[in-house]
């Protein structure tokens, strides 16, 4: 949780550098949802997720260096410079990506459960969105599909409050998300998507429900992301006391710290030390993203179609 | 050592801000995620976080200043003990360039990116039999799926109704249940499924009953198709077929009656194949099911019951990105697709028996078109018709004429004529669908017009 924290605050300064561009989604207060989720499964399992994904690509253990690289677009990065923030892969992680239409990655994660199904290997897909895609039509689609073919997937709904600017009140006829597939039998469950350990838990119940063929299950995570949607969001649809509140009472990270701490498994120097060393990581990988070259004027044309 | 706070910028496109108010004051402690300013442009306005904690030890840039530029160093973070005096700002990182202007030129004058070499079809003398195009579609899935078990059919009433035009007859008696699937009328969430499932290792053909309905799914169809492989940098291809009926089938009306070949052929990313015959029909959808790249198999509604010879060997394919020449002739070239074969066909009997012998081209693969096939031809009877059932506005025809001006300019003696269907939705009443879609009539008169003749 900290390394993405750390990542993201990066992130954000390197846009502020113009070393970024376009769109950039941080995932700040976000991160007990992926941390708790990828905790709960195996490393064959596949992932998907939306725009705002560095934390989901971190969480399964794809390189920071990669990944920041994409970010400046240069060619040391995860799709040597030519996805960008919003598109990254990792076949060998099981990372699916990174999709920049609201919901799409929804239809698609079914699909991979799909082929999950049909190789009949045991693994399970999680497919993430946000409260936003939730009202979108082919996640509906898919959760016919996926309740019709019992299909290894959960999908875990990321409830930050905020589908952009628009509040889950103004934008939803149901505020209870995780019941949006009852009435096609899909068990649903709300979740504090700020507490780790509680994500991990859930997660744990959902992909055992998933592999012993009781899938699909919805989780709906409920949490909050403190930046802007993306980085130009002045964010005047909620107050400065809203995000403070949840800030200093909710976060992820302080509020383990502070357990740990209390349950004596983490003293303060051993904590400064973690976030010493994460610190490095993200410096080292903010180095190499700034110094990797920029992709060969050759790769315009290369990628368009797989040659046999 | 004394960390610099730069002016940060709220957009791309942002080159100025005022600095509107500093919430720390020297001297201050800083934690990271500390709020330490207020910045403000002309849209909006945001906070500047701590990224690294220490003191504020100096602030360059006072409140309510205006005009402060992107990168200019605001206020210093120093360590406890250390001197705040100011670091040389960084060097200004360039943004990096999009396209090099050298590439923007080669860009603006070819038009045409390198192509895959296409292998030639080979000569067939093999046993052939009479089959209907419905059949061979069918026997070409039927083939695939048996040599490749990673091969399955999903759609409407592809199973148990064994597809809405019978295309997919006894597909689920053979392969059960497991791989030929009958879908929810849901084609954008499906397509997505087969998009999926192509990512994930498995070689799905996804039928639409027809291409009309495929507009639901067009943003799967261009943005997770077709540019994945792109924007992963070659990590995630889509092996995946689309096929299904496309073009005017007869009086169904303005929503059940369009070409789209035009509308794919627009996207990198895709291959378009369309074809006329039954052996084209078979040969091309077994290298589409084998083929890595998501394919949009364009068949036809009038023509699934037509006869022709197919050769019997299932190892026989014919490649994709290839164009045939199925009459000869001398004085002016016909290019056609799908149904409209047929057409240029009738046109080219009716035209040699007034004295002018066309030769016609059937396109069979829209995306990558096979240019070559089309000059070499134009070079020999310097005049050229296009026929295509969809509409004229950026249509086929319209690629055609541009590049066979920019290819073969010299050799052409008329302008290329365009024979497309009248620019209008397709009417119903039976008068007027068939004033709507071009006949052979239409194309004998554009042959004649490029060729001087009335």
């Amino acid at each position: 949780m900290l390394l993405i924290r750390r990542f993201e605050e990066r992130a954000g300064q390197l846009y502020g550098m113009g070393l970024i561009g376009g769109f950039c989604h941080l995932y700040i207060g976000q991160e007990a949802v992926v941390v708790g989720m990828q905790a709960a499964i195996t490393e064959n399992d596949a992932l998907i997720t939306s725009y705002r994904d560095h934390g989901h690509m971190l969480a399964c253990g794809m390189d920071p260096k990669g990944v920041m690289a994409e970010l400046t677009g240069r060619s040391g990065g995860y799709s040597r410079g030519k996805g960008g923030s919003m598109h990254m892969f990792s076949t060998e992680k099981n990372f699916f990506g990174g999709h920049g239409i609201v919901g799409a990655q929804v239809s698609i994660g079914t699909g991979l459960a799909f082929a999950q199904r049909y190789k009949d290997d045991g693994n399970i897909t999680l497919a993430y969105f946000g409260d936003g895609a939730s009202n979108q039509g082919q996640v509906h689609e898919s959760f016919n599909m996926a309740a019709l073919w019992k299909l290894p997937v959960v999908y875990v709904i990321e409830n930050n409050r905020y589908g952009m600017g628009t509040s889950v009140q103004r934008a939803s006829a149901t505020e209870d998300l995780s019941q949006l597939g009852a009435h096609r039998g899909i068990f649903g469950v709300q979740v504090d998507g700020m507490d780790v350990e509680a994500v991990k838990e859930a997660g744990e119940m959902a992909a055992a429900k998933c592999r012993a063929g009781d899938g699909p299950v919805i989780l709906e995570m409920m949490t909050y992301r403190y930046r802007g949607h993306s980085m130009s969001d002045p964010a005047n649809y909620r107050s400065k006391e809203e995000v403070a509140k949840v800030r200093d009472e909710q976060d992820p990270i302080s509020n383990l710290k502070g357990r740990l701490l209390k349950q004596k498994v983490l003293s303060e120097d051993e904590f400064k030390k973690i976030d010493k060393e994460l610190r490095d990581i993200v410096a080292e990988a903010a180095e190499f993203a700034q110094n990797s070259p920029e992709p060969d004027p050759s790769e315009l044309y290369t990628d368009v179609l797989v040659e046999a | 050592m004394p960390t610099n706070i730069l002016m940060p910028a709220l957009s791309p496109t942002m080159t100025e801000g005022n600095l509107a108010k500093w919430h720390k004051q020297e001297g201050d402690t800083i934690e990271p995620g500390d709020i330490l300013a207020e910045i403000e442009t002309d849209k909006a306005t945001m906070e500047v976080e701590a990224v690294d904690e220490g003191i504020l030890g100096k602030i360059v840039i006072p409140d309510g200043t205006e005009g402060v530029q992107v990168n200019d160093v605001i206020g210093v973070i120093v360590a406890e003990g250390e001197d705040a005096s100011v670091e040389t700002p960084a060097a200004a990182v360039a943004a990096p360039a999009t396209v090099p202007a050298e590439l923007k030129s080669i860009a603006a004058t070819t038009p045409v990116p390198p192509q895959a070499s296409v292998p030639v079809e080979s000569d067939y003398a093999g046993e052939t039999v009479s089959m209907t195009i419905r059949e061979a579609l069918r026997d070409a899935m039927a083939e695939e799926m048996r040599a490749d078990d990673r091969v399955f059919l999903m759609g409407e009433e592809v199973a148990e109704y064994e597809g809405a035009y019978k295309v997919s007859q006894g597909l689920l008696d053979e392969f059960g249940d497991k791989r030929v699937i009958d879908t929810p009328i849901t084609e954008h969430g499906f397509t997505g499924v087969g998009i999926g499932a192509a990512f994930m290792g498995l070689r799905p053909i996804v039928e639409f009953m027809t291409f009309n309905f495929a507009m639901q799914a067009m943003d799967q169809l261009v943005n997770s198709a077709a540019k994945t492989n792109y924007m992963s940098g070659g990590q995630m291809g889509c092996p995946i077929v689309f096929r299904g009926a496309n073009g005017a089938a007869s009086r169904v009306g303005a929503q059940h009656s369009q070409c789209f070949a035009s509308w794919y052929a627009h996207i990198p990313g895709l291959k378009v194949v369309s074809p006329w015959s039954a052996a084209d029909s078979k040969g091309l959808l077994k290298s589409a099911i084998r083929d890595l790249n998501p394919i949009i198999f364009l068949e036809n509604e009038m023509l699934y019951g037509s006869s022709f010879d197919v050769p019997t060997d299932p190892e026989w394919v014919v490649p994709i990105g290839k164009a045939k020449v199925v009459r000869e002739g001398s004085d002016v070239t016909i290019t056609a697709f799908s149904i409209m074969v047929g057409k240029a066909l009738e046109a080219a009997e009716a035209l040699s028996a007034e004295g002018i012998e066309a030769e016609v081209i059937d396109l069979r693969t829209i995306r990558p078109l096979d240019t070559e096939t089309i000059v070499n031809s134009v070079q020999k009877t310097n005049r050229l018709v296009s026929v295509e059932e969809g509409w004229p506005f950026a249509g086929i025809g319209a690629e055609i004429s541009a590049t066979i001006m920019e290819q073969a300019f010299d050799w052409l003696d008329a302008p290329v004529g365009r024979v497309t269907a009248v620019d209008v939705p397709l009417p119903y009443a039976a008068n007027l669908e068939a004033l709507a879609l071009p006949k052979a009539d239409n194309i004998i008169t554009a042959a004649k017009a490029v060729c001087y003749r009335n």
